[in-house]
């Protein structure tokens, strides 16, 4: 069965197409890598398949289910957002932080068990607002997998962290994905981190340009190309808006 | 002279229903302080002032139309900022200003009251009577059980309403809910330092607690205990000196938070001499 599978999504902001007609499925273990352009509508499938916004149509389905009909389907998620707006004065510990996605029936020492796996259980009780933009994103990957997720969602999830963060990132990505069978949906800018990490490519620009194996994308000069021009020219409309 | 001032009935009234709304004012106020609600508590003290108003004008016990006007401006007034993207600030100074004008027509179309509308004002905790002990402690107890039994939706809902979205907290409900609380809240605590100085109960022992905090709960405690001990020196150093119990309340608040940002800046000082001396050694 697959996991996810989207068909004709269309999402019309007064007039103006943000995704027309995608289809494409996820299965099981696979490490999805979105790319495309700035605007390219990336953030607006994933508020649709968060259930964040509703107003589309086609349909979308989460383990067969169309999330229309029941949003159970997102206690088996964990997002990881862009860049999580809070309070920088925000008085709350990283455990605390952690526990906010905790369910009922999630054992207490879960805490500790996610903080190692993103290498931050040292810092637990630290104040969320006091650790950098790459500690935060870890605690962000750490509350997403509290409930062991069977998807994990990321929406450019490295925006503004340093090099040397954003490797610790992605191994941490990889190891979610090889070693604990997490499927992983990534959205990113970041084509050399793609290619190195995703087994799969769904390359967007409002319609859907490719869906396949991620060789098959990298390794094709005329789909590079194409996708190097679609980015050029979404990039020129940005500007003339 | 404590114990002399302790073995009168009004004062164990003015303490109980005292420390009953410090409690619930610094909790409620620590969410809305966070989500950058703070002049809300404010807004909505004086809509209540518009319903004392209405209550005393139509001849209907004041604090039971305020409660109805209090909690319809909060639940009106989120889903306004909803339904049309008003910014907060500005349909706070609606509400505020709607609320107060309202009451001053109403006062002048009556020709005045023969009720001291000062007490509203500026409260008057020393004459609590038994039956508003009651209900202050009970409206305490059932709203610090709600915040208790939705301790981590409400939490995760101020941290950020996206993310709770996402793991599926009903987020509107919640905010609802929140805000009725808060009116609730306001009301209640008219009878200890008025409405004109209810949002600073609200709003310091919080920015205080939080200068220490390091947790959300340690920081509610937090607030709670300088909530509680600004009403109780307060209503007993009030007492004492013959001073009105409302500002005296507001003004240790406010020497608390003064001492905090003291301590805090030396604090501040001290780890940068410590961190100059060590790059120096």
């Amino acid at each position: 069965m697959k996991l996810v599978e989207i068909e004709n999504l269309t999402v019309d902001y007064e007039g103006i197409l943000a995704l027309d007609k995608v289809n494409f499925s996820i299965d099981s273990k696979d490490f999805l890598g979105i790319i495309g352009p700035n605007g390219a509508g990336k953030t607006t499938l994933f508020n649709c398949m968060l259930g964040l916004l509703n107003n589309y149509k086609g349909e979308i389905r989460f383990f067969g289910t169309n999330i229309r009909k029941s949003k159970q389907y997102l206690h088996q998620i964990g997002y990881v957002p862009q860049k999580p707006v809070f309070e920088k004065n925000f008085p709350a510990t990283i455990s605390e932080v952690i526990g906010m996605g905790l369910t009922k029936n999630s054992k207490s020492d879960k805490i500790d068990e996610v903080l190692q796996k993103v290498w931050l259980h040292e810092l637990s009780h630290r104040r969320i607002g006091d650790l950098s933009g790459g500690q935060q994103q870890r605690v962000f990957i750490a509350k997403a997998l509290v409930n062991d997720p069977q998807i994990l969602i990321l929406d450019e999830p490295v925006t503004g962290i340093d090099s040397q963060s954003k490797e610790l990132f992605y191994q941490i990505l990889r190891d979610l994905n090889q070693k604990e069978n997490i499927t992983i949906i990534w959205s990113s800018h970041d084509l050399d981190a793609v290619a190195k990490l995703a087994t799969k490519v769904a390359c967007l620009n409002r319609t859907l340009f490719f869906h396949g194996i991620s060789e098959e994308f990298f390794h094709n000069e005329d789909l590079l190309k194409l996708y190097s021009e679609s980015s050029m020219q979404m990039h020129m409309q940005h500007h003339d808006d | 002279m404590v114990f002399e001032i302790l073995s009168y009935g009004f004062i164990h009234r003015a303490l109980i229903s005292g420390i009953a709304i410090a409690l619930m004012c610094s909790v409620v106020g620590l969410f809305l302080v966070l989500r950058r609600y703070s002049l809300f508590g404010d807004a909505l003290a004086h809509a209540a002032f518009g319903g004392i108003a209405a209550g005393l004008f139509l001849g209907i016990y004041p604090i039971w139309v305020a409660f109805a006007v209090s909690i319809s401006s909060a639940l009106g007034l989120t889903k306004i900022r909803q339904k049309f993207q008003i910014s907060g600030d500005a349909t706070v100074a609606i509400l505020l200003s709607s609320g107060l004008a309202m009451g001053v027509v109403l006062i002048s179309l009556a020709g005045g009251f023969t009720v001291d509308i000062f007490s509203f004002l500026f409260g008057s905790i020393l004459l609590v009577s038994l039956e508003n002990t009651i209900l202050i402690l009970g409206l305490a107890g059932s709203i610090l059980i709600v915040i208790l039994l939705l301790y981590r939706q409400l939490v995760y809902t101020t941290f950020n309403e996206e993310q709770a979205k996402v793991s599926g907290i009903q987020v509107e409900k919640l905010n609802y809910l929140l805000v009725a609380i808060a009116g609730i809240t306001v009301v209640s605590s008219m009878q200890l330092v008025g409405i004109l100085l209810i949002s600073s109960l609200i709003v310091i022992p919080n920015v205080t607690a939080m200068m220490f905090g390091r947790g959300f709960k340690q920081t509610a405690i937090l607030s709670m205990f300088f909530a509680v001990f600004s009403v109780v020196t307060g209503i007993l150093s009030s007492y004492s000196f013959s001073i009105a119990p409302g500002g005296m309340i507001v003004l240790i608040s406010i020497a608390i938070f003064v001492v905090s940002l003291g301590i805090k800046s030396a604090g501040l000082i001290k780890n940068k001499t410590i961190v100059l001396s060590t790059r120096a050694t």
